[in-house]
């Protein structure tokens, strides 16, 4: 790779224990909320993570953060392997990692003026004094495009859209380089979201920024993102670069997913056919043998129940293009 | 719109008007707004939140909590009667029996605490006068008809113990119950994930073939009304900005809102593009609305004229109806970008 790999997730794993009982508590079941996850992103691009809700896109995204704790493998940022360093290290990484969230409503204080919200991080490191903090916000209000001088308001004073733009501030004011977004866009109505994903982009060429982008949204990360993995309970099941995974899906998964996505185009609907995927999401507490996605795909065979396909790369022209799936690249 | 097709209207709202009357204000959640609903279509209602959309649905059936709430002004003629002038009991004959309604969230629109055989019962038992022998039967015909598989164990089953597409496809086995003759969908698949979003959309579209019953289908994604709706009607506000067929609304739009909205959406069918053009600002407070056009300090086509007073919606070609003072200037500027 010529290009600097910022982030690298190895194998990453979470699991959640399930108790049961009251007093004599007893193992009952387990949850992989992350099972075996593997992606790297390199500096200054997208990473796009799809997939319905509970497959657990935040909650990787909250593991590498080290917000929950991990059950095993490695994140790699910049040459360190977070999961070794201790309290203190970790507190000075987290300068370089921040955190946009889903919901802007809930992500702001009410009862922090937006001044407070976006000068705490410099605060708790201690950055700069007061003076330099307030000119320091100032500065930020401007770049994510808001009035400077409504530094001393409240977040109800805002929008949707305009919180947003609050939380982004707050993300970038220790000036990370890479920037979790975890749904950032789908609290917000589309005139608004435009405008939040250009400013994304805007920030990221200006002070070439990483993004994991999660969304649930798959035509958001077509837009945004260089590389785009797909996950299905827990599972990463295709990880390719955009153009390619939108254009020629391997993943039954992907493929049911695309489809599934009515196109804004009265026409193009009319003509096109759909393949609808049957039945819902399988419990995370019991889930299907073999290949977690085969009571749902229509191209299942025997082996599917039986075995676990593992993530492979289908590229034949010495690029990148994972899926797992035995029969990847079918049509269904 | 007065051409043969008049008979052919099942439901026509006329400059309805309805509004809040809050502590901060009066908000004027619906302000004008008239449509008609023809036999077996689907008509698509879109705006952004807080446009007046769902208060429209809600007024339809006089759903609206009063007070704060209020129907202010207009008439609803279904199939030749005025919805607005009969009183309650009277309106029972109408309400979830010949115009019924698919809610947004299936999580909190069901009851917790009755059974899902129960909750489909009642409507039923209370419209058609069925035994309870009849109605479970009837119960069971729904469930099968909208995809639930063991229809007559589920009877007994509590709502918490179905995932949300299962209940939302409840929630329409309960509107359908009474074959309506309307039926309103009010962002039906928003809280779902698109591969269930695909299954129920198409359960109602497919209902909707076999019913021959007209849709009024509220959303926000404008690809699933590109999908499912025939005419599409536009707000802003709380007022009716373009109305008009689903292809003039997508390929010919005359409203720079609508306009704005196009160009502001990502899709899935093309390539990455370098920058959307979104509408610059955002939706303004309905309490204190500029005077004029609600949308003028977004647009970049406003005059001097726009500020004044607010533009009715008229029609500008056949079946074309659009709220703006500058149509024509947008029909300029888009030809000039082709």
């Amino acid at each position: 790779m010529d290009k600097n790999t910022l982030l690298e997730v190895k194998n990453l794993k979470k699991y959640y224990n399930l108790r049961g009982g009251f007093l004599f508590q007893s193992s009952s079941g387990i949850i992989k909320a992350v099972d075996d996850v593997s992606f790297s992103i390199d500096e200054g691009e997208t990473f796009g993570l799809v997939g319905e809700s509970g497959c657990g896109k935040s909650t990787t995204a909250r593991v590498v953060l080290r917000l929950i704790q991990h059950s095993s493998g490695s994140v790699i940022y910049d040459g360190k392997d977070l999961f070794s360093l201790n309290r203190n290290q970790m507190f000075k990484i987290r300068r370089d990692i921040q955190i946009i969230f889903q919901d802007p409503y809930a992500s702001l204080s009410p009862r922090m003026t937006i001044g407070d919200i976006i000068s705490e991080p410099l605060e708790i490191h201690k950055i700069g004094n007061k003076n330099k903090r307030i000119k320091r916000v100032k500065e930020l209000l401007d770049v994510v495009g808001l009035n400077p001088e409504h530094l001393s308001r409240y977040p109800h004073e805002f929008s949707g859209g305009q919180r947003q733009r609050i939380g982004i501030a707050r993300a970038l004011a220790l000036t990370p380089r890479l920037l979790l977004c975890d749904e950032p866009v789908s609290a917000l109505d589309v005139s608004v979201q435009a405008q939040i994903l250009n400013l994304l982009a805007d920030l990221q060429k200006e002070f070439n920024l990483t993004y994991l982008f999660i969304a649930h949204d798959l035509s958001v990360v077509k837009h945004v993102s260089n590389k785009v993995g797909v996950m299905y309970l827990g599972k990463l099941v295709e990880i390719a670069v955009s153009a390619d995974l939108y254009s020629k899906p391997l993943h039954p998964y992907t493929m049911g997913l695309l489809s599934a996505v009515p196109i804004p185009d009265p026409k193009l609907e009319r003509q096109r056919k759909r393949i609808v995927l049957e039945g819902d999401v399988p419990s995370p507490l019991n889930p299907p043998s073999g290949c977690t996605f085969h009571p749902r795909c229509p191209i299942a065979k025997d082996i599917c129940s039986k075995e676990i396909p593992a993530l492979k790369n289908y590229d034949k022209n010495g690029k990148e293009h994972y899926a797992a799936c035995f029969f990847a690249g079918k049509s269904i | 719109m007065i051409d043969s097709s008049t008979n052919n209207k099942v439901l026509e709202v006329k400059d309805l008007k309805t509004y809040f009357y809050t502590d901060d204000g009066v908000v004027k959640a619906v302000d004008g707004v008239s449509f008609d609903l023809k036999k077996g279509e689907t008509l698509g209602i879109v705006g952004e939140t807080g446009s007046g959309k769902s208060v429209t649905a809600l007024s339809i059936l006089r759903l609206i909590p009063e007070p704060p709430g209020k129907i202010v002004n207009g008439e609803i003629i279904f199939n030749g009667t005025d919805l607005l002038k009969l009183d309650k009991k009277d309106l029972q004959r109408f309400r979830g029996n010949r115009i019924s309604m698919i809610f947004q969230d299936p999580m909190t629109s069901l009851n917790p605490v009755y059974n899902i055989g129960n909750q489909i019962m009642e409507s039923v038992i209370i419209h058609r006068k069925l035994k309870k022998e009849d109605a479970m039967k009837e119960a069971v015909r729904l469930l099968k008809m909208v995809g639930i598989s063991e229809a007559r164990k589920r009877l007994s089953s509590y709502p918490h113990e179905f995932s949300g597409g299962m209940r939302q496809r409840v929630m329409i086995a309960m509107a359908i119950a009474n074959t309506p003759d309307v039926l309103i969908a009010d962002e039906p698949t928003t809280a779902l994930d698109v591969t269930i979003q695909a299954q129920i959309l198409e359960l109602v579209d497919d209902i909707k073939q076999k019913t021959n019953s007209s849709i009024i289908l509220i959303t926000h994604d404008l690809g699933v009304v590109a999908k499912y709706a025939k005419r599409v009607l536009v707000m802003y506000a709380g007022k009716p900005v373009e109305f008009s067929t689903v292809d003039n609304i997508f390929y010919r739009p005359r409203h720079p809102y609508t306009l704005g909205l196009m160009n502001s959406i990502t899709r899935l069918d093309e390539e990455k593009r370098e920058k959307l053009k979104p509408i610059v600002g955002s939706p303004p407070s309905l309490i204190d609305l500029p005077d004029g056009c609600a949308f003028y300090k977004r647009c970049e086509f406003a005059t001097d004229a726009c500020t004044c007073s607010c533009p009715p919606l008229k029609e500008i070609e056949k079946d074309h109806f659009v709220g703006c003072y500058n149509a024509s200037d947008i029909l300029k500027t888009r030809k000039e970008n082709n």
